[in-house]
């Protein structure tokens, strides 16, 4: 009785443990029925293109989000960062006369962008400017444009983009501050923006662009992140044309011309410091760790770089002046801007205390030397920095920070110097000479016709008036009322 | 009646105008002016350039006073604004031929 019980129990526990088993894993069971297990299986895979969705929907609005708000961050550059720094740089009765011509960019530039400037630039084309394919934005909504930016809506990156197109004009008026007239200023610089700067924004942004890194067909791949050579080469360069071309202010050198107002430069250069995070850390055009590199390196040259022209003027001249700390800063901020989305934090460290050095020289050295009337040191300080930016961005461009080349397993390639690829700096010193040779003939060829179909100075006596009441009949400040 | 026109320091205005108040003169005028006598500018720089600014704020009363508030007058502004230093500045006197109250056409030291 007792070992058929024992048997009986074995026979139990060797049927049920399987048993139970086959309970809590019912899907080691063959399937009761096709049909029930295909709806399961088709029900989970919608919960994982849901989940996708949702994912690159979350990744999406987060880059659009910083791409809005540096699209406003570039804006407040010019307005009214620059309208500041140079506002208060020049004498009294220019004041508003130097303000309207970065106001005047922020206006006739978003219009000329919207109608065909977006489509030279960035529209489709050859390798050295666009087309008109997207002529009055046509075509450019809310679906992304998977040449550039795949994460956000291509009219994002339109109106990021536009706020480059206004700086980049603005920041010449410095060239030929006081002295230029109004109607000329706006038609020469409209006109300069369509021939000078779609062409270059095209050649080192644009689909097929002859410099651009990202094209692989491109003949010279050049550095350049957020627009040294597209915007501070070709602005510095074609200044220095303009001063040239135009002459000195009436009584330089001899007149003292002091700035009427270091406190509104002083805060106009903090508000470009601030901005240029959306110039440089949007130019990753995500909210990426690239952001966050390029945002990084900005800020570490801009500081670096205040100090390296504030110690250098402090020896030359025996003073440390806010002018010179906040020029430097500003230089910083130029040298950098091609370099930001490629290069380490420490490199940014040096490229900006070079900047420093070497912008400093450029103004107190080189212009005092061949005595041209570069007002407000836009060359000196963009057409230099943007050049020493551009070629030490070959020098230390790191492939860990961003791998632009890579070989045909997907591997990153060396960038520049700094990973032992030597020839980069070909490819910046071409960028460079490109920047150059368009700014000079293309501002040449723009002032020439400009000067002989409506003049470009004003007359000796609204010169001496001023600006604010020879050209807009205002004047900035009335002590009196 | 004479007219007392003082160039001053501006950092000594206060001083004075409370000095001129202690004393009893009332009535004044305040300009803001630039000039130098024997006082040294100083530099300052532009872009490496070096500027001498020789033309130095300063400030300036005129006063009309009765002749025999003169002395009293000339007292309480050099009392206040002596500081032994070049660049204290200086006092001018003249004679005034009329003054005229506006308000009710008054006219002589009565106007004053």
């Amino acid at each position: 009785m007792c070992r058929r019980g024992i048997k009986l129990l074995l026979l139990l526990a060797v049927l049920g443990v399987p048993g139970m088993a086959l309970a809590v894993a019912p899907d080691l069971a063959p399937p009761a029925s096709a049909p029930a297990t295909q709806a399961q299986i088709a029900a989970l895979q919608q919960a994982i293109n849901n989940q996708q969705a949702a994912t690159a929907s979350a990744q999406s609005a987060g880059d659009n989000a910083w791409m809005l708000t540096s699209a406003a961050l570039v804006l407040l550059m010019t307005g009214p960062g620059l309208a500041l720094f140079y506002g208060g740089l020049v004498r009294r009765k220019n004041i508003l006369g130097t303000m309207m011509q970065s106001f005047a960019m922020m206006c006739l530039i978003t219009v000329l962008w919207a109608i065909v400037g977006y489509s030279l630039a960035f529209g489709p084309g050859n390798a050295f400017v666009g087309g008109f394919q997207n002529l009055f934005l046509r075509g450019v909504g809310v679906t992304p444009n998977l040449n550039y930016a795949p994460t956000i809506p291509e009219q994002t990156l339109m109106i990021y983009q536009l706020m480059f197109a206004i700086i980049t004009p603005a920041l010449i008026s410095g060239a030929f501050a006081e002295r230029m007239k109004f109607s000329s200023m706006a038609v020469f610089l409209s006109l300069w923006s369509l021939f000078v700067y779609c062409p270059m924004a095209h050649m080192v942004w644009g689909v097929g662009g002859l410099l651009n890194s990202s094209n692989i067909h491109a003949r010279f791949p050049s550095f350049d992140f957020a627009g040294g050579t597209v915007v501070h080469i070709t602005s510095g360069v074609s200044a220095l044309v303009c001063c040239l071309y135009l002459g000195k202010r009436a009584g330089y050198p001899h007149t003292k011309m002091q700035p009427h107002s270091l406190v509104l430069s002083f805060i106009g250069a903090c508000l470009l410091w601030v901005g240029w995070f959306g110039f440089n850390a949007g130019s990753a055009l995500a909210a990426s760790p690239l952001a966050t590199s390029a945002f990084v390196n900005t800020h570490f040259a801009t500081a670096a770089a205040a100090i390296g022209w504030a110690v250098a003027e402090w020896i030359h001249n025996g003073k440390p002046t806010a002018l010179g700390a906040i020029s430097g800063a500003v230089a910083g901020l130029v040298a950098i801007t091609p370099a930001s989305g490629f290069v380490q934090p420490m490199s940014a460290l040096i490229i900006g205390l070079v900047a420093g050095v070497v912008c400093f020289s450029m103004v107190f050295l080189v212009k005092s030397f061949f005595g041209y009337d570069d007002s407000l040191d836009a060359f000196g300080v963009h057409g230099a920095g943007g050049t020493v930016g551009a070629l030490l961005t070959g020098v230390f461009a790191a492939s860990i920070i961003n791998p632009v080349f890579k070989d045909a397993a997907g591997n990153p390639l060396p960038s520049g110097v700094i990973d032992g690829h030597w020839g980069q700096m070909i490819n910046q010193s071409a960028g460079v000479a490109i920047a150059w040779s368009i700014s000079i003939v293309g501002t040449l060829v723009l002032l020439f016709v400009v000067d002989k179909v409506m003049g470009l100075r004003v007359s000796p006596e609204q010169e001496s008036e001023g600006l604010d009441l020879s050209q807009h009949g205002e004047e900035g400040y009335d002590f009196n009322t | 009646m004479i007219k007392i026109e003082a160039i001053l320091q501006p950092s000594k205005l206060d001083a004075v105008k409370d000095a001129l108040l202690e004393a009893g003169i009332e009535g004044m005028t305040i300009l803001e002016a630039r000039g130098h006598g024997r006082q040294k500018g100083h530099t300052e720089f532009y872009r490496g350039r070096e500027y001498t600014v020789d033309l130095l704020p300063k400030v300036k009363i005129e006063l009309v006073v009765k002749d025999d508030q003169k002395e009293k007058t000339i007292q309480a502004i050099i009392g206040a604004a002596r500081t032994g230093r070049i660049g204290d500045g200086k006092i001018f006197v003249s004679p005034v031929a009329e003054a005229i109250r506006i308000r009710n056409d008054e006219r002589g030291e009565t106007a004053l």
